[in-house]
């Protein structure tokens, strides 16, 4: 088994395992190229299918081929596709886009405020109905106890010490001074009422596994990763308002492989074109909150 | 393409302040593994603060952690050298800490075990040479570390050296190497230092390249854990595939397998995939999957391994060394839970043979309880056999964690099977009977006044197959020829007796047990006690046939015959017409002399 096998193996396990000891389970989907490896290792898992909801949190400042990406794999793939949105505070322009937050506030009510909501059922979600093929209000409300999540150990500090089992308390508060043991393959998947747990599958690979794995594999992923011959492509994907392209000539799969590797971003963080990051307190303060 | 490149996992251990965090900042800077301009942002950082630089702060990537200045959690970073790719886990050494740095470790490859040459071997330095041998890490390198602090002296290294590889050979470990090196100042880390000239083995950058990556899993007989069964008939496939990751061994289309502790066989009829090209076998670590040539019922939790090779043990009883890491103490005549490979199981402390404090390896055979930090040999009682490795044998079907009110507590490796020995349940009644309290009316008499013998009568098979619904008319018909009889609905107790256990998968085990214990006095009571138990395996059975002793059990099954070895005293099928069912039972109480008569 080479590297990209044994993280392959990895991960299939860990989704697995969560498949086998969580009753009320979800996978978020970011439609980011991390999370899409994620769901093709659930096919992977699941011999071609895909027998958990996918979520995604819609903050209607995304990428637009970022959805039309999204809704047409939903659709091929046969996926339980579910989205939530703050649909208050974008009606009340309570963002950073309409001027009247500053980033990170924005990314609270936008993010992490839909997502908490949406995973505890508070808010409506919306389901894609096949054979409507379009978004109808899901009936089922009960919270998500699982949460597939796909961060990655490099990405940035405090992801570095994430467990692949990770309980959260009901406020969705991480304790990183006092996190469950996992020894050997054994993870946290016992846990008390009100709690639910995060699920890291992919935490061991890094952002040069997760292209190789796509060149390896063929997966379709958005086009905005690419450059499209104006010398400029996305790294890391996000709202726009607060996302920038990188300038890069790569235009395929192996041309980002090799640029990661010894091009111009070897040395350079993945998520440098993520505004919000560079805020005071940053990714840290948000994900403490719940953001992934 | 890099993903060719083989990849380990190290971790650092030892004891706190004794520069771990400073090896790893420095093999992370001198192998140019740094995003650009870290090391600069963390250099100007540390001149605003007036604070001298280290190359420790560059791992610390949480604010909690700076303020205290100690790494709390067990964290990864990566690096690479001309031979493979490395990630580096960093296990904190405080104590409090220590179920993290087990948490690292027990996924490591190989160590480095990192002593400060100046204070020389303190606690941790003990305790997590100790870990690294329960837990498997088999290539351990210990740095003597600040050596600039005693004047990069070769009296002093090899002085450690003698005393640590002394310590270490009390607790069976060989250290691969010893390496003098000044983290702070870069020697002996990636470059050989000009200031200890003395010492001719290699860097650390050279000895981590000397490590031995691969395990040999795949040499060793097959051992596959159960992790599922799938079948997503939903979505049109109608393939059922056992799933799992291999832990060793190789298996192959057309080989037989036999699943423990079930006993049930079959061959592979295919191996599984998503988009790759057909398999005709699955090896060691492979996360795979197969489809059987027989339809057989077979549980997530068992173990497939091939009949032709070495098989594993089966058993309830087992001699292990554990570590503990709650908060509780582990105590007898408490339920746990037990994770090894795929099973699960509920488990008790039956005796605790020693303990050890891992720091001074003082030895105690006295203890009645497993404190925090203990490490210790005891014996280990599951409720029902599972199928498992000695570590001696196979070391990935060897070990197993405990799981204590929803956390893992503790964990070990399984050293003996003891199951031939008299098992809790047995003792249990042995003590039992021992002071039953009976009163003056015998069993005799009261057949006679009743006209029929005390019996248990249980129905199995799987939900809808009819069970209750032919118990209860027997209950009735039983009644109407003048019987003393009584049925007793799941129901009934689950919200009774047993509404303290919750809804609970774990709890299977005990109410099970409160079904054995009330049969035993319905039945010195003289009763005919009928109930249902869905999906009763062998061992259920048994158990029940334990519990309800010296009284007799009759065992009606219902559909399909999930059982593996034992035999039912009645086979019906699914759905029986009622009467039919009765009578075809209370004939058999005929026969078996239960009653004498039975009218419809």
């Amino acid at each position: 088994m080479d590297h990209l096998d044994k993280l392959e193996a990895q991960s299939v396990y860990i989704l697995r395992e969560a498949y086998r000891e969580f009753k009320s389970l979800c996978m978020l989907w970011s439609i980011g190229k991390d999370s899409t490896v994620m769901l093709w290792l659930a096919r992977k898992a699941f011999f071609g299918h895909v027998p958990v909801p996918l979520v995604h949190i819609d903050t209607h400042y995304k990428i637009p081929e970022m959805i039309e990406y999204r809704d047409r794999f939903a659709l091929e793939w046969n996926l339980n596709m579910i989205y939530g949105q703050n649909t208050e505070a974008l009606a009340e322009k309570l963002t950073f886009p309409d001027g009247n937050t500053d980033r990170i506030t924005c990314c609270k009510y936008l993010k992490s405020e839909a997502l908490k909501n949406t995973l505890s059922g508070e808010w409506p979600r919306y389901r894609m109905d096949h054979e409507q093929r379009t978004y109808v209000v899901d009936e089922g409300r009960d919270p998500y106890t699982g949460v597939i999540v796909g961060v990655r150990a490099d990405e940035e500090g405090s992801r570095s010490k994430e467990r692949y089992f990770s309980p959260r308390d009901k406020d969705n508060v991480w304790d990183v001074g006092d996190q469950p043991p996992e020894f050997w393959n054994q993870f946290k998947t016992d846990f008390a009422p009100g709690t639910h747990v995060r699920i890291h599958p992919l935490l061991d690979w890094t952002e040069q596994n997760i292209w190789e794995y796509i060149e390896r594999e063929k997966i379709p992923v958005v086009s905005l990763y690419f450059n499209q011959g104006a010398g400029i492509r996305y790294r890391s994907l996000g709202c726009y308002p607060c996302t920038n392209p990188v300038t890069s000539d790569a235009q395929t799969v192996p041309e980002i492989i090799e640029e990661l590797k010894s091009g111009k971003f070897s040395d350079i963080a993945e998520r440098s074109g993520r505004a919000q990051d560079s805020e005071d307190g940053g990714l840290e303060t948000l994900r403490r909150d719940g953001y992934m | 393409m890099s993903s060719g490149r083989a990849q380990m996992n190290i971790v650092i251990v030892g004891h706190v302040d004794h520069g771990k965090s400073t090896v790893i900042g420095r093999l992370l800077a001198d192998t140019g593994s740094l995003p650009q301009g870290k090391l600069e942002a963390v250099r100007e950082s540390c001149r605003r603060n007036a604070k001298p630089f280290e190359y420790a702060f560059l791992l610390d990537a949480l604010k909690d952690e700076q303020a205290q200045g100690i790494t709390i959690d067990m964290a990864r970073c990566f690096f690479k050298t001309a031979a493979r790719d490395y990630i580096i886990i960093d296990a904190p050494g405080h104590i409090e800490f220590l179920k993290n740095m087990i948490t690292g470790a027990s996924r490591a490859d190989s160590a480095l075990l990192v002593i400060d040459a100046d204070e020389g071997i303190k606690e941790n330095s003990k305790r997590h040479g100790q870990m690294m041998s329960m837990l498997g890490v088999k290539q351990v390198t210990v740095l003597a570390n600040k050596m600039d602090l005693v004047d990069f002296s070769e009296e002093v290294f090899e002085k450690l050296k003698a005393d640590y590889t002394a310590f270490l050979a009390q607790i069976n470990v060989t250290p691969v190497s010893f390496i003098p090196v000044s983290a702070r100042e870069g020697d002996n880390i990636a470059f050989l230092s000009e200031r200890m000239p003395w010492y001719n083995g290699f860097t650390v950058l050279e000895q981590l390249d000397q490590f031995i990556s691969d395990k040999e899993l795949q040499e060793k007989p097959f051992r596959f854990p159960v992790q599922d069964i799938y079948k997503f008939t939903r979505s049109n496939d109608d393939r059922r595939i056992v799933a799992g990751t291999v832990a060793a061994g190789t298996v192959r289309v057309g080989d037989e397998v036999l699943f423990l502790p079930s006993g049930k066989q079959s061959t592979i009829q295919s191996v599984e995939s998503f988009n790759t090209a057909e398999k005709q076998h699955a090896s060691a670590g492979e996360a795979s999957g197969f489809t059987l040539a027989t339809q057989i019922y077979v549980r997530p939790g068992e173990l497939m391994v091939k009949p032709a090779e070495p098989l594993p043990e089966v058993g309830t009883r087992f001699r292990v060394n554990i570590f503990w890491v709650g908060r509780a103490p582990m105590i007898r005549n408490k339920e746990y839970k037990l994770k090894l490979g795929s099973a699960r199981a509920t488990v008790k402390l039956a005796e605790i043979c020693n303990t050890l404090d891992a720091s001074d390896l003082t030895s105690s055979t006295c203890k009645q309880q497993i404190d925090c930090r203990d490490v210790g040999e005891c014996v280990l009682e599951t409720s029902r056999p599972i199928a498992f490795d000695t570590t001696a044998a196979s070391e990935t079907t060897g070990r197993f964690v405990l799981v204590d009110n929803y956390e893992i507590a503790g964990g070990g490796v399984v050293v003996e099977n003891l199951s031939a020995g008299e098992t809790l349940l047995q003792k249990h009644i042995k003590d039992r009977e021992h002071n039953w309290e009976a009163g003056l009316v015998r069993a005799e008499q009261r057949a006679v006044a009743n006209h029929h013998r005390a019996k248990l009568i249980v129905f199995t098979g799987a939900p809808g197959t009819g069970k209750r619904v032919v118990a209860k008319a027997l209950e009735q018909g039983l009644f109407y020829n003048g019987m003393n009889v009584y049925y007793l609905g799941v129901a009934t107790i689950d919200r009774g007796l047993d509404a303290d256990l919750g809804s609970h998968t774990d709890s299977a085990g005990e109410r099970l047990r409160r079904i054995g214990e009330l049969a035993r006095i319905l039945t010195d009571a003289g009763l005919i006690f009928i109930t249902t138990i869905d999906d009763a395996d062998d061992y259920d059975i048994e158990t029940l046939k334990l519990l309800n002793e010296p009284n007799d059990i009759l065992v009606v099954n219902m559909g399909e015959n999930g059982f593996s070895r034992y035999q039912p005293d009645l086979q019906m099928p699914a759905i029986e017409a009622l009467s039919h069912a009765v009578n075809q039972v209370a004939e058999l109480l005929k026969s078996r002399e239960i009653i004498v008569d039975y009218q419809i």
